[in-house]
């Protein structure tokens, strides 16, 4: 009969799916390896910094500047709560602004930067050098709201971006005040004795810029400059209905260097070292890459650019033994990690491992909505997606209490 | 012992200063002379450049285009003005209304101390009309201004037709940070000083006027219009004003580029651009332009309406419109746009313009000479006279030839000696006096005794006092005190020298080309004036040098660079017209340079004078 000749093979289709699903649980030495595997970049959140030190109308490029990498970035991945933007002046509202709560980043006003969910953390006369450098060491009062403060830890990677006017050491802020590459050097230090970044990569857009990273010395820090010292960086495209110019040529090819990235995508530092060659930016960009610890090659855009949260889908159960009971029978619907956690702190604030021993009912009917029963005398599944385990990194102890 | 302290040192060196004098004098003259015809050479010269980086370039795009219906404006403003025989202001304050700006009059009055040529009246009564458009989302704190004045006949109608459609050009704009003010003057510098002393709440000049009741913020710059054709071939810039001040030369260097950038031919002076400003020819053109504006500057006179801007700090310059035979022609759209985008440019400015040179010379539109190349060439002039006293001084301190007792020698003449000096200086001082004061109190007499106007009584009798007094010390030093001494001449012509030196330094300081101009006459006549000159030639030398025959001749070389030259009878004309509108300026607007002329240099003059006929 024709159903009993496929019997046969279902039947070991079925056996073999069976055997796959019940796997043998895998003791706990080896989860480390294997989650080390995951944590090889060392980094579990990105915050960035971005910073325009110029007010005035005729530099209104500085703050097109800064709204574009801030474009990006959040595009990116990285939420509004872990950037900091620091605008000196307001040129969407200026008087002069002949199209008012806009800014333009490329003429004939194709791209509108300032759009409608920019979120300026410091705004005209906030951005001061001292409170650039309190943003950094975090030594702010306490009465400074969460959203201007750079609440980062050893396991994030920060991208501060600079612009303004500059000269050979100083960065000028304001029109009244200097910062120096050798305070910008000791803050980063202060920063790694504090355990305040894991990676930390420095872009600044301005005239002499390699002249404020030469005196890094802190370790896990990457430069990159617009110009080097005695060049200056020269601004992009004019705008006759505006009357200024919109964009500087650095990040203007950075820009468009940015707008080709993707969340997925595996560009690496030494492409962003070829952006705006000498021929499109008339000044020889410039980088630093010796206090760096990770080969260039290896570091992707998106470990600085972007929030990526590594996500591996794996059909393995992990089997993680010795679990400690934490039961909620009030509120059985609440999540609850279970303890295995804390062998894997060492690693970051990070994982929530789940337990491998589903029934066969519950994981193959489950949808991802639903959540997970409390067994009996069993451990509380964490179960996120349809079939199986997910290792979820890049996720702060504050979000894993939803 | 020290260089200075040792006798025979010191003797060496006196000795040499005096063997060298008059050499050296010749030579500092000589190179003073060569510095300043050198500054307009090219390679000498500095491009200009714009300084201000709010300014930027001229990245605008200027969008005015309606330039025909600003011609309109101008026939129906023509037409008004014959009709009301003066400023039609009722048909000009709804054409201000009718485009949207805030309208307001301020009627003015003067009592001219004499009546000049062009009024033939005592009272001037006038009324200015002016029109604010504000800026539609900024504070009221800064203005920029733009006029053209009400002028009877048939000159300057365009002018107020561009006004009119500018301003409702830019009514229509909301990218404006300041507010404009459009502002229409009558008798030209008179009405603008009854606004400007309105507007800032100040009365200097003894004007009567209507207070003001609409206001800007304070004026950050402004431009006056005069334009009397539909079609121009040219437009000159006008810099020079009261006192000889000048607008920041950031203005002047916007008003090029934006020409650069549309095209259109600029002059200044009335001298074209050219290519070959290093070969022989451009030289030439250049130290023309040059020339002139140091004439120019040196009168002290506002050449436009924007002149008396400067005094309160306001950059200010104005563009004429010149109708030549030339081919190629510009309407007033592309005129429209060049303002346009100066005001555009203007708008940016977040200070007052204060980055480029208040002090130049422009032997070009594109090249100029700032103060620190200039003053050198009066620095080595003054050299002279600093060299004179020194050797006066050194006469002075050794005792004279043929004496053996210095000690009664120095004693005697000390007396009679302070007298001998303190007569000529007062007697001086009051000729002075009387020059500045008597002509316009005396000119009902002069009136009544001579058949003239009053013009010409007050010009004449300022010539006749002028010439009187070189009579004047002359005798009375001869009934004073009998023959003067030696020493008494020398002291004399220290003093003389001091004076000279200190008044054309500070007068060079305050306006460079008055002071040269000063210093070149009067510096040779201080420099080689004694009682032992031969006395006729001498004389006519000095009467040559003198201020008076300083400015005649300037009349005549300004008008041969204007490339109009005059006939002797002419000039005289012209002399007498310029003396007396040196006074009028005096009294209308507060110029200095005949107060300066009268009460300071004359005097001066006549020290010198003195000397010569010391015996």
């Amino acid at each position: 009969m024709a159903t009993c000749s496929c019997c046969f093979p279902l039947m070991m289709i079925t056996l073999f799916l069976y055997i796959l699903l019940y796997l043998q649980p895998v003791p706990c030495s080896n989860v480390e390896t294997k989650a080390s595997q995951l944590f090889s970049s060392g980094h579990t959140n990105n915050w960035a910094v971005l910073v325009c030190t110029s007010r005035f109308w005729f530099n209104y490029r500085h703050v097109a500047n800064t709204l574009s990498v801030y474009r990006s970035v959040k595009r990116l991945g990285i939420p509004d709560s872990h950037i900091v933007l620091m605008l000196a002046d307001d040129m969407a509202c200026n008087h002069r602004n002949p199209k008012p709560a806009t800014v333009f980043s490329h003429k004939n006003m194709e791209l509108n930067v300032y759009g409608d969910d920019v979120e300026v953390d410091y705004r005209g006369y906030e951005v001061t050098v001292e409170n650039f450098l309190r943003v950094l060491t975090g030594r702010l009062p306490p009465s400074t709201p969460r959203s201007k403060r750079l609440l980062s830890d050893d396991r994030s990677n920060i991208l501060i971006y600079l612009t303004g006017h500059g000269g050979n050491g100083f960065l000028k802020f304001q029109d009244s005040e200097e910062i120096s590459n050798v305070e910008l050097a000791d803050a980063f230090e202060q920063m790694w004795q504090k355990r305040r970044y894991n990676e930390l990569l420095f872009i600044i857009d301005t005239c002499q810029g390699a002249s404020m990273y030469e005196r890094f010395y802190s370790p896990n820090l990457m430069a990159l400059a617009s110009s080097q010292v005695g060049e200056d960086s020269l601004s992009h495209q004019p705008d006759l209905a505006i009357g200024v110019h919109l964009m500087d040529r650095y990040t203007f090819y950075l820009l468009e260097f940015l707008e080709d990235i993707h969340p997925a995508s595996q560009t690496t530092m030494n492409d962003l070292f070829k952006v705006c060659p000498k021929s499109q930016c008339a000044s020889t960009p410039g980088h630093r890459t010796d206090l760096f610890q990770r080969d260039p090659g290896s570091v992707l855009i998106t470990d600085f650019f972007g929030s990526v949260r590594k996500v591996e889908i794996t059909k393995e159960t992990v089997n993680l033994t010795t679990p400690i009971v934490y039961e909620d029978h009030e509120n059985p619907n609440r999540r609850i990690g279970t303890p295995q956690m804390a062998s894997f702190w060492a690693f970051g604030p990070s994982s929530c491992l789940c337990s491998s021993r589903p029934t066969a009912s519950n994981t193959s009917s489950t949808s991802s909505k639903t959540l997970p029963q409390a067994l009996p005398g069993g451990p509380k599944p964490l179960v996120v997606g349809e079939k199986g385990i997910c290792h979820i990194t890049g996720m702060t102890p504050f979000h894993l209490l939803l | 012992m020290g260089l200075l302290s040792d006798p025979n040192r010191r003797r060496a060196l006196t000795n040499l200063l005096t063997r060298l004098n008059t050499p050296l004098c010749i030579v500092c003259y000589l190179a003073g002379v060569a510095w300043f015809m050198g500054l307009a050479f090219e390679p000498f010269t500095l491009r200009t450049y714009m300084s201000e980086n709010a300014m930027g370039s001229t990245m605008v795009e200027e969008r005015f285009l309606a330039g025909e219906r600003a011609l309109v404006t101008a026939r129906e403003f023509a037409a008004q003005k014959k009709k009301m025989g003066g400023m039609p202001v009722d048909w000009l304050v709804k054409a201000m209304q009718a485009r949207g700006l805030e309208v307001f009059t301020q009627s003015f009055s003067r009592t001219l101390p004499f009546p000049d040529e062009n009024k033939e009246r005592y009272m001037v009564h006038g009324t200015n009309v002016y029109g604010i458009l504000r800026a539609p989302r900024a504070p009221r704190t800064e203005a920029l201004v733009l006029s053209a004045p009400c002028t009877p006949g048939s000159s300057n109608n365009q002018a107020v037709g561009l006004l009119l459609g500018l301003a409702q050009y830019f009514r229509g704009q909301m990218y404006w940070a300041k507010d404009i003010i459009f502002l229409v003057n009558e008798h030209d510098l008179i009405g603008m000083q009854a606004w400007l002393e309105g507007y800032h709440h100040t009365n200097t000049t003894g004007m009567s006027w209507t207070p003001l009741e609409g206001r800007g913020g304070s004026i950050q710059a402004a431009l006056s219009l005069e334009l009397s054709s539909d079609i121009i071939t040219s437009l000159d810039l006008v810099l020079e004003g009261l006192n000889g001040q000048l607008p920041n030369l950031d203005l002047a260097n916007l008003f090029y580029a934006f020409c650069q950038k549309i095209g259109v031919l600029c002059t200044i002076q009335g001298k074209l651009q050219r290519n070959d400003w290093d070969s022989a020819a451009g030289y030439s053109q250049a130290v023309q332009t040059m020339l002139l504006m140091v004439l120019k500057q040196a009168s002290g006179r506002p050449w436009g309406d924007h002149g008396l801007f400067l005094r309160y700090h306001i950059e200010a310059a104005s563009i004429r419109g010149i109708n030549s035979f030339r081919q190629y022609k510009t309407d007033l759209t592309t005129v429209g746009k060049l303002l346009e985008g100066m005001f555009r440019k203007l708008n940016n400015l977040l200070e007052r313009l204060h980055q480029s040179y208040f002090f130049y010379l422009l032997p070009s539109l594109s090249r100029f000479v700032s103060i620190g190349y200039y003053m050198p060439a009066f620095g080595l002039l003054a050299a002279i006279l600093l060299l004179r006293a020194l050797d006066l001084w050194v006469q002075l301190g050794s005792p004279a030839p043929g004496t053996e007792d210095g000690l009664v020698d120095g004693e005697q003449p000390f007396g009679p000696g302070v007298l001998s000096v303190l007569t000529p200086l007062i007697i001086s001082h009051l000729t002075g006096v009387a020059l500045y004061t008597l002509p316009i109190m005396a000119q009902q007499t002069a009136v009544e005794h001579f058949p003239v106007s009053e013009t010409e009584a007050v010009v004449l009798t300022a010539i006749a006092i002028y010439t009187a007094g070189l009579a004047l010390p002359h005798n009375t030093h001869r009934v004073l005190s009998g023959e003067g001494t030696e020493e008494g001449w020398r002291v004399l012509k220290l003093i003389a020298i001091f004076y000279m030196a200190v008044l054309l330094g500070c007068t060079a300081l305050i306006n460079f080309s008055l002071g040269f101009i000063l210093a070149l006459t009067l510096v040779p006549v201080a420099a080689f004036i004694t009682p032992h000159v031969p006395r006729v030639l001498s004389a006519l030398v000095m009467v040559l040098l003198s201020p008076g025959s300083t400015l005649l001749f300037s009349i005549f070389v300004y008008q041969e660079l204007q490339e109009a030259p005059i006939t002797l009878l002419e000039g005289w004309n012209l002399f007498l017209s310029v003396i007396s509108q040196g006074i009028l300026d005096h009294n209308l607007y507060g110029s200095l340079v005949y107060p300066l002329i009268s009460l300071l240099v004359y005097p001066c003059w006549l020290l010198l004078w003195n000397i010569l006929f010391w015996k």
